[in-house]
C-alpha cells in the first residue's frame, strides 16, 4: 500500500530510497498505537508523499531546466532549427484543424443547432430543390416532428436614399424563421406574425455590419424607414455581429408576406412554383430519420392528390450544417487535414532524426552522467524535458503561424454556410495547438531518448564505428519523410492537372475583353416592359458610342452567374414521356448579345429590336436544342411551347456552359428582351450588361458606363462590375484556393524532407569519415565514394517513393470528387511527384557527398 | 548568507557524532528537539538526496556493530561540517543582534 503510494515519486528517487522509506514507515507504524494512531499516521504519510513527491519532481525539473539552458546556449542554431521545424509542423496542423473545426465539427453558432434542419423537395433526378409555398403550407400543417417550421428565400434588393444606391443581400423569412434559429437581435425584436401577413406594411431587420456602415451603430435606427426596391420599410431590429443566416452574406431580413413581394405567389396553389427553402427545429427527442420518415409519408399523400405536378417529388430534411457543405468542400477539408498531418509527421521525423543525431553526439556527456549514477529513466526524462521544451517553443511559434495563415484558408469555407468567414483562435483551437505540441514533443523525443540511453550503448565506445541499428532507424525515418512528401506532391499534382483540365474546357463563348456589370432593375418601378426597354436602349446606344466599344448587350443574367432559370419544353403539344429530359434554360436578351459574347450564330438571325411585344414570339435556340427536337430538319420556323407560350425558332447559336465549366448544362433558349410581358418572370428581367471592347483594359470603361447609367436612372445601383474573364476564372477559384493550400503543404513537406535527407547523410558521412578514409587509402576513387553516399540516399528514396506512391494512389481515390474526371492514376502527376522527390534526394545528398569526396585519407586515419 | 533549510541543519546535527540511518535521524531529531520537529519520511529523503548531491553527506558502507545490514547509513562530510558550522555561526550572529535589540535575554 505504502509502496504503491511511493510510485508518485520519480523512478530515480524511488530506486534510491524506496526500501528505506518503507522501513521507516514500518517502524513508525510499529511505534504508533491504537486505531487512531494508525489513521493519523496514514493521513500524515499520505500528505507527506503528495507534497514531497511534487517537490522532488520540481527539483528534477529545475535541474533539467538548468541543464537545458546550458545546452541551448551552447548550440543556439540547433535549438532554432528544432523550434522552426516544430513550428511549421504545428502551425500547419493547427491552421488546418481550425478551419476544419470551423466548417465541419463545431456546431453552428445557434442555440440547439443540432436540432435545426433544412427541408427541401426531393426529386428522383435532381437531388433536391426548393419548396413550393403550397407544399410548404401542407407539410407544415401535417407534420408533428417539428417544434417550429419556417421558410425563407434568398434575394437581393436595392437600397436607395442612404448615400450611394446599394444592392443588399436579403432573406425573406416567415415569422417562424428567426425565433427558431434562436439568435436574439441586439436591438429591437423579431418579426411578429402580423408583420408577416399579406398586405402588412414593410418592416426590416438589419445586420450588424449594415447597421454600423449605414447608420453609425446608433440606437435611433429603430423606427427609421428605408427604401427597399422603392418600398418603404420600417427598421424594427438589428441582429448581433457575426449572425449569418441563411448564408454568410446576409444584409437584411424582411417578412416573407409583407407588401406582396412575390405578387401573392406565397399564397397561391401552384405546386410547381418552387422558391422556398424550409428550415425547422426538431422537437426534442425526435431524430432526423423519424422526421424524414414522417415528411416522406406526408409528401407522398399530397403527391397522390397532384399526380402530375408532383410526379417523383418527395421531401427530405437535412441537418442544417451538412446541408450547406458540399461533398467537395468536405473532401477538400479532410484532404487538407490529412496533408497537414503529413507535414506534422514529416516535421516530427525530421526532428526525431535531428535529436537522434544530436543525442548520439552527446553520448559521451550522457555516459559521464550515467557513470556518475544517473539511471536510464533519469536520462530519458532529461532528454524528454528538453524535447518538450523545444516543442513548446515550436508550439508557440506554430500557433502564431496558424493565426497568421488562417486567412489564406478562408476561401475553403463554403459561403452558404451560415457562419462568419474565418474561425477565431479560441480555446478549442489553442488547446488543439497545445495537444499537437505535446504529441510532437513526445513523438520526436521518445524514440531518440530511448534509443540513445539503451543499455550498453551508454558505455561510450571511442571507436567511431557505424551503429547499424541506429542507421536503420534513422533511415526508416527518412523513408517515412520521403513517402509523406511523395503523397503530398502527387496529390498537389493531381489537383493541378484537374485544374488545368477544367480551365481547358471551352465555355462556348469568348470571355476576353468583355466588361460586365449589373443594373438591378427590380421592384415596382421597373415592372413595365416598355419603359424598361427604353432604359436599356438608351444605355446601350450611349455605351456603343464610347471609344473602344465593339458591341454591348443586356441579358437576364450572365451564364455561370446564374446557373438556374430552367423551363420545360413541349413540341407539337406532346407531353414528354420523361419531362425532366425536356428542359432548357431561358434568358431574355437584347440584340447583339451573341456578338458581344462571341457565341457563333449558326443559322437564321439574332433577336432584333423589331421583335416587340406585338410581333410573333421569337426564340433563338442553341445547337443542342435544335438537335434534340428536330434532329434532321431545318429548325428555323419550327414552333415549340416554352414558358407558357408558343414560340418560333428564328436562329440557332452555339451551346454555352450556363451551369459552369464543370457541369453539363441544359440546352439554351434566348428570347427577345422586348417580349417579356409586364410583370411576368420577375427573375428573368434583363439585369446584366456585357460590353465587348476592341482594345485596352475594359475596366477603364467602367466610370463612363456608370455615368451613362446614373444619367438614365439616378437611383439605380451599379453592382458586380467585373470582367467576363473573371467570372470564368471564378469557376476555378475554389480549385485555385485548394491548390494554393495543398501546394503550400507539399512545398513545406518537400523542404523538410530535403533537410531530413541532408541531415541524415551529413551525419552518416561525419560518422564514416574514417571508413571513407580507409576505402580511399585502399584505392577507392572519388566516384566510388560518391556512389557510396548517393547510392545510400537513392535506396532510401526508392523505398520511400514506392511506399509514398501507393499511399498517394489511395489519397487520389479519396480525392476523386475534386479531380474533374481525371484518373487518380494520372501518369503526369505521379511522374512529376516522383521526379521531384528524386531531385530532392539528390539535392539533399550533394553537400554531404561533396564532403565525403573531400575526405583526406591521412587525416581521417590519424583522427582515430 | 542564505539560511540553511531547517531540515538540512537538523540532519547535519543528527549525523554530527555518528553515522545514522534514516529512521535513526528522525528519532534523533525528535528527541533533541523535545518532540517539536518530527521529520516525515518524504522530507527526510528528499533532503538527504539533495545533501548527497551537494556533498554534505555521503553514504557509508561501514556499519556500527549490531546494526541492520540492509539499511543505508549516512555520514557527514567535511564540507557538511563546514556548512553546519557556518550556519551555527550565522544563527549566533543573529541571536547576538537580537540581544542587542532586547528581543532575546542575555548580554550582547
Amino acid at each position: 500500500m505504502y509502496r504503491a503510494l511511493l510510485r508518485l515519486y520519480p523512478k530515480s528517487f524511488r530506486g534510491e530510497y524506496e526500501s528505506e522509506m518503507c522501513a521507516v514507515f514500518a517502524q513508525r507504524s510499529r511505534d504508533s498505537s491504537g486505531p487512531f494512531g494508525i489513521l493519523a499516521l496514514w493521513i500524515e504519510t499520505f500528505l507527506d508523499v503528495l507534497l514531497n513527491a511534487a517537490r522532488v519532481h520540481l527539483d528534477i525539473l529545475a535541474q533539467d531546466l538548468r541543464y537545458f539552458g546550458r545546452t541551448v546556449r551552447q548550440s543556439t542554431g540547433y535549438a532554432l532549427t528544432v523550434v522552426g521545424i516544430a513550428g511549421l509542423g504545428i502551425g500547419a496542423t493547427t491552421a488546418a484543424y481550425s478551419i476544419t473545426d470551423h466548417v465541419l465539427l463545431r456546431p453552428l453558432p445557434f442555440p440547439d443547432a443540432g436540432r435545426l434542419v433544412a427541408i427541401w423537395e426531393k426529386e428522383t433526378r435532381y437531388s433536391r430543390f426548393e419548396l413550393s409555398p403550397a407544399n410548404y403550407r401542407d407539410w407544415k400543417a401535417q407534420s408533428k416532428s417539428f417544434e417550429s417550421f419556417g421558410a425563407y428565400t434568398s434575394l437581393s434588393a436595392n437600397l436607395a436614399g442612404q448615400g450611394e444606391p446599394e444592392r443588399l443581400a436579403y432573406a425573406a423569412v416567415t415569422s417562424e424563421v428567426l425565433p427558431l434559429i434562436g439568435v436574439r437581435p441586439v436591438l429591437g425584436r423579431w418579426f411578429s406574425e402580423d408583420e408577416d401577413r399579406q398586405g402588412a406594411a414593410g418592416t426590416v431587420i438589419l445586420s450588424y455590419s449594415l447597421w454600423q456602415a449605414k447608420f453609425g451603430g446608433t440606437a435611433s435606427v429603430l423606427g427609421r424607414k428605408l427604401l427597399l426596391d422603392d418600398t418603404p420599410c420600417t427598421v424594427i431590429g438589428v441582429m448581433p455581429a457575426g449572425f449569418a443566416f441563411p448564408r454568410r452574406q446576409a444584409d437584411i431580413w424582411l417578412p416573407m408576406r409583407a407588401f406582396g413581394q412575390f405578387g401573392g405567389a406565397f399564397e397561391d396553389q401552384d405546386r410547381t412554383n418552387t422558391f422556398l427553402t424550409g428550415v425547422a427545429k426538431l422537437r426534442p427527442g425526435v431524430t432526423l430519420e423519424q422526421a424524414n420518415a414522417e415528411l416522406r409519408l406526408i409528401a407522398a399523400q399530397i403527391a397522390r392528390q397532384y399526380p402530375k405536378e408532383l410526379k417523383n417529388v418527395s421531401a427530405g430534411a437535412y441537418n442544417l450544417r451538412d446541408d450547406a457543405i458540399s461533398d467537395q468542400s468536405k473532401t477538400m477539408l479532410i484532404a487538407l487535414l490529412g496533408a497537414s498531418l503529413c507535414v506534422l509527421l514529416i516535421a516530427c521525423t525530421n526532428l526525431a532524426n535531428l535529436l537522434l543525431a544530436r543525442a548520439l553526439a552527446r553520448r559521451k556527456e550522457l555516459a559521464v552522467r550515467s557513470a556518475m549514477g544517473a539511471g536510464r529513466e533519469r536520462l530519458v526524462r532529461q532528454l524528454l524535458t528538453e524535447s518538450l521544451l523545444l516543442a513548446m517553443a515550436g508550439g508557440v511559434l506554430g500557433i502564431i503561424i496558424a493565426m497568421w495563415s488562417t486567412p489564406l484558408f478562408g476561401a475553403l469555407v463554403p459561403t452558404n454556410l451560415p457562419v462568419v468567414a474565418l474561425p477565431s483562435a479560441d480555446g478549442r483551437v489553442l488547446s488543439f495547438g497545445a495537444l499537437a505540441t505535446v504529441l510532437t514533443g513526445l513523438a520526436f523525443g521518445v524514440l531518440p531518448a530511448l534509443r540513445v540511453t539503451a543499455g550498453a550503448d551508454l558505455r561510450e565506445g571511442s571507436r567511431s564505428g557505424v551503429g547499424g541499428r541506429k542507421e536503420r532507424l534513422r533511415g526508416a525515418l527518412v523513408v517515412a519523410e520521403i513517402a509523406a512528401s511523395v503523397v503530398l506532391l502527387v496529390s498537389a499534382g493531381l489537383l493541378i492537372r484537374a485544374m488545368s483540365k477544367v480551365q481547358g474546357i471551352d465555355p462556348g463563348f469568348r470571355a476576353e475583353h468583355v466588361l460586365t456589370l449589373r443594373t438591378p432593375v427590380t421592384g415596382a418601378r421597373y415592372e413595365k416592359t416598355v419603359p424598361r426597354v427604353a432604359f436599356y436602349k438608351r444605355v446601350l446606344d450611349q455605351v456603343r458610342t464610347l471609344p473602344g466599344v465593339e458591341s454591348a448587350a443586356y441579358i437576364s443574367q450572365l451564364p455561370m452567374v446564374w446557373r438556374g432559370g430552367i423551363f420545360a419544353v413541349t413540341v407539337d403539344r406532346q407531353q414528354a414521356a420523361d419531362p425532366s429530359s425536356q428542359r432548357a434554360s431561358m434568358r431574355f436578351v437584347s440584340p447583339d448579345f451573341f456578338r458581344t459574347l462571341s457565341i457563333p450564330l449558326h443559322l437564321g438571325r439574332d433577336v432584333a429590336e423589331s421583335d416587340g411585344i406585338t410581333s410573333p414570339l421569337a426564340a433563338v435556340v442553341s445547337e443542342s436544342f435544335a438537335r434534340q427536337y428536330w434532329p434532321d430538319e431545318n429548325p428555323i420556323g419550327k414552333q415549340f411551347n416554352f414558358a407558357y407560350e408558343d414560340r418560333t425558332v428564328i436562329g440557332v447559336v452555339g451551346d454555352i456552359r450556363v451551369r459552369g465549366l464543370e457541369r453539363s448544362s441544359e440546352p439554351q433558349v434566348y428570347l427577345p428582351y422586348a417580349q417579356l410581358k409586364d410583370g411576368w418572370f420577375a427573375g428573368y428581367v434583363p439585369q446584366d450588361l456585357a460590353i465587348r471592347t476592341s482594345q485596352g483594359d475594359p475596366l477603364q470603361l467602367a466610370p463612363a458606363v456608370r455615368k451613362i447609367i446614373s444619367q438614365a436612372e439616378p437611383q439605380l445601383p451599379v453592382t458586380n462590375v467585373r470582367l467576363l474573364s473573371e467570372i470564368v476564372a471564378g469557376e476555378t477559384a475554389s480549385r485555385r484556393a485548394q491548390l494554393v493550400v495543398l501546394g503550400g503543404f507539399a512545398g513545406i513537406a518537400f523542404l523538410l524532407a530535403a533537410i531530413g535527407i541532408h541531415g541524415l547523410l551529413a551525419y552518416a558521412v561525419s560518422q564514416r569519415t574514417q571508413e571513407i578514409g580507409v576505402r580511399m587509402a585502399l584505392g577507392a576513387t572519388r566516384s566510388n565514394i560518391l556512389r557510396l553516399i548517393v547510392g545510400d540516399a537513392l535506396i532510401l528514396a526508392t523505398v520511400g517513393i514506392v511506399a509514398g506512391a501507393a499511399v498517394a494512389y489511395g489519397a487520389g481515390l479519396e480525392l476523386q470528387s475534386l479531380l474533374a474526371g481525371l484518373s487518380p492514376r494520372d501518369l503526369d502527376a505521379f511522374s512529376a511527384g516522383i521526379l521531384l522527390s528524386l531531385l530532392m534526394t539528390i539535392a539533399g545528398s550533394i553537400l554531404p557527398a561533396m564532403r565525403a569526396v573531400r575526405v583526406d585519407p591521412a587525416t581521417a586515419l590519424r583522427s582515430e | 548568507m542564505q539560511p540553511l533549510p531547517e531540515a538540512t541543519f537538523h540532519i547535519l546535527m543528527a549525523v554530527a557524532d555518528e553515522d545514522r540511518h534514516g529512521y535513526g535521524i528522525i528519532q534523533d531529531v525528535l528527541t533533541s528537539t523535545n518532540g517539536k520537529l518530527k521529520l516525515s519520511a518524504g522530507t527526510l529523503y528528499r533532503s538527504i538526496q539533495r545533501m548527497l548531491e551537494q556533498g554534505l553527506l555521503v553514504e557509508t558502507r561501514e556499519r556500527p556493530e549490531d546494526h541492520d545490514e540492509r539499511r543505508r547509513y549516512y555520514r557527514i562530510t567535511p564540507l557538511g561540517r563546514e556548512v553546519a558550522k557556518a550556519e551555527a555561526q550565522r544563527l549566533q550572529q543573529l541571536v547576538r543582534l537580537a540581544r542587542r535589540s532586547g528581543f532575546a535575554p542575555g548580554r550582547a
